[in-house]
């Protein structure tokens, strides 16, 4: 397939991930913003929120001061942040416009329908402060279903070649960089087992990140017991379970650019170093990484995902004219 | 219904429908608004959903807009369409002759059918292509010829369309919505299919690939991108015939041969099915500053490693100037009489025909000879005194640049609004494709639809709207 296609398949799965990722951590953050301080409440949910989203420069640069109105508006419409859920889904469906031919029409209909339902929304909340908690929640619940709708029906309908390969890569690339960062943005009130001093204080903060990746019930279901703060990191980021784990994403990862080796008859860098993180996910436990350091730990894990999405753009989705001529002697020869 | 100026589509003067529409005619009258109202909105719904949009350069409110959608069909019968299809072969098979004549041998020059300086002077005359052979001589693979009625006899060509004509994807698609529209209406008539077109183009894309291609050429569809109006269509057809859709960033040339770049490196590319003009094809060859185009891709297709349809240089044979000169060419080149009707055409460059224009313009239709998409058109009756008196300036300046026709009375057909039904003026637009296995034509085509109430222009560009196009059994029994 062309190379500009698989990176346009990549990118919209990222894109719409993204916003289904943005939708969760706004609705997580206004839960909190509703406690009382004496049941977690920090008052700064908002900056670590925007934080979480990789927004908190540019708002402060664009905005300014943190109010919960204000964060709302620019992580779910602003035009001037880039990572905005409004820009998600236009640059979506940007990505989807141009690959209209690699998608299946359910595809296309769910980027587009959402695309439109987007628009509707953004006229009438298009500015700061026009919405209401219960229009917000309305939107946020369509954001979420949009994603839904959109990884359904590639689910159901897609090809499995290398198309869908592509496509489910972006995904869960995505899954495992936002994942990591929303762990990493809360590592504060995840202690390790021996430093739980006013654990409960912080129960409200735990569940909140659980929810953000929408894992509360597994999370019951699999430890069975209340909520221990180790316990959560184990399970976002060990349990092969959890479809939002690092390890998870790492198993999905890893499988998909094995699909794409085997079809292309050819392994390169970026099946070599997914394979590492995956065995290092495998192989280490909760303890070893609160000793050294959850927030060291999962600092190297964004930079090494990112030095993934490097090696896969580079080995497939743009072609330096150097690599062309190369791979095209190898293939005559 | 009928108006006496115009023929209808559908309705006799006496006011009885004519025999091929009696089943609509009666659809029509008797279902009810409401039903015609849903089904009106039904329609716009599906066509948001599927996306189908075309974007109008210069507005910028819309860059994606709905080309509006009739629900009435336009139709036609067997015995009709089989002469306007006998009649587009020839034209189709005289526009691939007087191509290859022209960048050949020049015998219709020599033999003064046609000025040599009409053709020289052309800007759409590529002189590159001066004795390059072209795989089966085959130059127009894909063409739209505009067709008009004036009444129930004669089909008169108003342009041909031999670059990169667009619309087909509006003919596959109105089909698809109308026969989830109006089931009922599908099942008392046995409609000609037209969802072959996509099999039957890429049949003539391969039949003309290079002979070193072997036995599976490799096609690709090249699109200017997302940001041209007809995107949406570009991509519509690679997906029906399961080919790349390439921009020139896609794509390079190394040692005179075309790969496209992916996930697997270069894959050698055998026939272009190019929806980009010539000017843009190539920043070595054409216009550098084409940032659309692929470096070196001209000299490829010079070398004769790869096929590009339409062939480079079509645009001399769409000219309106070349176009008067039309029922002479297929004269010269078949010794046959034209069976489609070219419109009577005065040309400005000739002093006689110049002086007639300039005094009878409050009648006629003047048209750049190098304008499209009704632009740069004066329409006479429909004309304010400022504006004709700006044509004629013009005009004068510049008699070789424009063409002039009598303002047709073009054929109406009935259209469903919120107001009730109206008769609205109709043209025709049948796709007709050229390969190494002859030309053919598939029964039906883009009806463009002036949704204005008595406006003559069809464009979608200017508001135009599109109809299904049928092409039904003439004997289709009375009423049930």
């Amino acid at each position: 397939m062309l190379s500009r296609t698989a990176d346009n398949l990549y990118w919209l799965s990222r894109y719409m991930e993204r916003a289904d990722f943005l939708a969760r951590i706004i609705d997580a953050a206004q839960r909190l913003a509703t406690l009382p301080t004496a049941y977690g409440g920090t008052g700064s949910e908002w900056e670590s929120t925007l934080n979480a989203a990789g927004a908190l420069d540019g708002y402060r640069e664009h905005v300014g001061a943190v109010n919960e109105t204000s964060a709302i508006y620019y992580l779910a419409f602003d035009p001037q942040n880039s990572s905005s859920i409004c820009n998600c889904l236009e640059y979506a469906r940007t990505n989807a416009r141009a690959v209209r031919t690699a998608l299946t029409i359910e595809m296309w209909q769910s980027i587009n329908g959402a695309w439109l339902e987007m628009k509707r929304f953004q006229a009438a909340f298009g500015k700061p402060g026009t919405i209401d908690r219960l229009e917000l929640a309305r939107f946020l619940d369509f954001v979420r279903k949009a994603s839904l709708d959109f990884d359904g029906s590639a689910h159901r309908t897609m090809l499995r070649n290398d198309a869908h390969w592509f496509s489910r890569l972006g995904l869960y690339m995505e899954r495992a960089d936002t994942t990591a960062r929303i762990l990493d943005v809360k590592y504060n009130v995840l202690l390790p087992e021996t430093e739980q001093v006013g654990g409960s204080l912080d129960y409200f903060q735990w569940t909140a990140i659980l929810r953000a990746v929408s894992a509360l019930t597994a999370y019951n279901w699999v430890y069975k017991e209340t909520i221990k703060p180790w316990l959560v990191a184990d399970l976002l980021i060990l349990r092969p379970e959890m479809p939002r784990s690092l390890r998870s994403c790492y198993d999905d990862i890893t499988r998909l650019l094995d699909n794409i080796g085997r079809a292309y008859g050819k392994q390169g860098p970026s099946q070599n170093k997914a394979l590492e993180t995956l065995r290092q996910l495998e192989t280490i436990d909760i303890k070893q990484i609160f000793e050294k350091g959850l927030h060291e730990f999962l600092t190297d894990f964004i930079e090494s995902n990112d030095a993934l999405g490097a090696a896969i753009g580079g080995q497939y989705l743009i072609h330096v004219d150097e690599s062309t001529t190369e791979t095209q002697a190898q293939s005559q020869a | 219904m009928a108006n006496g100026r115009f023929f209808d589509e559908m309705t006799k003067p006496d006011g009885l429908p004519r025999d091929v529409y009696q089943r609509v005619a009666h659809w029509v009258s008797s279902a009810p608004p409401e039903l015609l109202a849903s089904r009106r909105s039904q329609a716009e719904l599906m066509f948001r959903r599927i996306g189908i949009t075309f974007a109008v350069y210069g507005d910028k409110d819309s860059t994606e807009r709905l080309i509006p959608f009739d629900i009435v069909p336009r139709v036609l019968g067997r015995s009709e369409w089989t002469r306007l299809e006998a009649g587009l072969i020839q034209r189709v098979k005289v526009l691939n002759m007087f191509l290859a004549d022209l960048y050949g041998k020049g015998e219709v020059i020599k033999a003064g059918i046609i000025p040599e300086d009409i053709v020289l002077n052309n800007e759409h005359f590529r002189p590159e292509m001066r004795g390059v052979k072209v795989p089966h001589d085959v130059y127009v693979h894909i063409s739209g010829i505009d067709i008009v009625r004036v009444d129930d006899h004669d089909f008169y060509v108003l342009e041909d369309n031999a670059r990169t004509p667009s619309g087909v994807s509006y003919m596959l698609e109105n089909r698809e919505v109308m026969m989830r529209l109006v089931p009922e209406l599908f099942a008392q008539h046995r409609v000609a299919p037209v969802e072959n077109y996509p099999d039957a183009l890429l049949s003539s894309l391969r039949s003309v690939a290079p002979l070193q291609a072997g036995n599976d050429p490799v096609c690709v569809l090249l699109t200017p991108g997302i940001f041209n109006s007809a995107y949406y269509e570009h991509s519509f057809l690679a997906d029906k015939l399961g080919v790349e859709l390439v921009e020139g960033r896609d794509l390079l040339v190394k040692n005179n041969v075309v790969y496209m770049r992916t996930t697997q490196g270069p894959q050698r590319v055998d026939v272009i099915y190019r929806r980009i003009d010539d000017d843009f094809l190539d920043p070595l060859a054409f216009r550098p500053d084409s940032a659309l185009g692929v470096p070196g891709l001209m000299q490829a297709y010079l070398a004769g490693n790869v096929t590009l349809a339409n062939a480079v240089g079509t645009g001399v044979a769409d000219d309106k100037a070349v176009y008067t000169y039309m029922p002479e060419i297929i004269k010269f080149y078949l010794g046959e009489e034209p069976l489609l009707k070219n419109v009577p055409t005065w040309r400005c460059r000739e002093p006689d025909a110049l002086k007639y224009v300039l005094d009878h313009l409050p009648e006629l239709v003047v048209k750049e000879v190098n304008g499209s998409g009704g632009y740069g058109m004066l329409v006479g009756p429909h004309a304010t005194r400022e504006q004709i008196a700006e044509f004629a300036t013009k005009l004068k300046n510049d008699p070789d640049g424009f063409i002039a026709q009598p303002t047709l009375n073009l054929s109406t057909c009935p259209a469903s609004f919120e107001s009730g039904i109206g008769p609205r003026h109709v043209d025709l637009r049948p796709f007709v494709l050229s390969g190494a296995d002859g030309v053919r034509v598939i029964p039906g085509g883009l009806t463009r639809v002036a949704m204005k109430e008595g406006s003559l222009v069809v464009n979608s560009s200017q508001g135009g709207g599109t109809k299904d196009t049928w092409v039904i059994e003439d004997f289709q029994g009375g009423l049930a």
